[in-house]
């Protein structure tokens, strides 16, 4: 019915928190300059660069349900812009979209959790070669 | 039907991508794959709300529902590359849409 609402309400906030913390990087970046801070903490992955997974996969994949809901008629062009509204149905959607789109949000983002660790883990085993190269040399 | 295409696609651009990466290619090919991944995890969930209410029954489907769905899987596919093709060629990663145009202005 209207389940991709839940997985775009997150990649708003998402995106919003994207910005935010950007914008926290980039000044960030700047004291670094000038205190000349260690090279591998350049080569770490920047967080909002890791909130963009989740900003892409929340919002290309809520475009592409929402899609599949216009092609079903759910989501209509004209006022409400929801077939379930107008046929009376809208506590049905909302349960659905409690259930099934929170249950989409919930495993997308798990998904992205299980990525930070990945890359971490990556992160920590570059790390740990470039110390060893620079205890060999 | 759908979950099975999108899957497929979230696969080949996943591998796309990381062949892009030794090429260093700025096709910027993270977000069609993040793209699919995301709608297929969203179908995934789709999917198994629906095995849930239905059972077993929710693999057995008509043969005209499995069509419309692969047909529909295939338009999905199409428009998520039209959504990358087109934030590829706004961003312009490597500016050569831009430094053609100044240099057709030259």
């Amino acid at each position: 019915m209207a389940c991709f609402v839940a997985p775009v309400t997150e990649a708003v906030v998402t995106t919003v928190m994207a910005k935010v913390v950007k914008s926290k990087e980039n000044k960030e970046a700047l004291k670094n300059v000038h205190m000349e801070e260690s090279s591998f903490n350049n080569k770490k992955i920047a967080f909002s660069t890791k909130l963009g997974w989740l900003n892409k996969m929340l919002w290309g994949g809520s475009a592409l349900l929402a899609f599949e809901h216009i092609w079903h008629g759910e989501v209509i062009a004209t006022f409400p812009f929801l077939t379930a509204i107008k046929s009376g149905e809208a506590i049905g959607m909302l349960k659905e979209i409690g259930t099934t789109g929170v249950g989409m949000a919930v495993l997308v983002t798990a998904v992205w959790g299980v990525m930070l660790i990945v890359s971490s883990a990556l992160e920590k085993r570059a790390a740990n070669e470039v110390n060893l190269a620079k205890e060999t040399n | 039907m759908t979950l099975l295409i999108a899957v497929f696609a979230a696969i080949a651009s996943t591998i796309a991508w990381y062949l892009s990466l030794e090429k260093k290619s700025e096709l910027q090919l993270g977000f069609l794959s993040l793209m699919f991944w995301g709608a297929s995890l969203m179908w995934f969930v789709d999917a198994v709300v629906e095995y849930i209410e239905e059972g077993a029954e929710y693999f057995n489907q008509a043969p005209f529902d499995m069509l419309n769905d692969a047909y529909l899987g295939l338009v999905v596919v199409a428009l998520g590359m039209v959504i990358w093709l087109v934030s590829l060629i706004i961003k312009d990663p490597k500016g050569l849409i831009k430094s053609r145009l100044i240099g057709s202005r030259k």
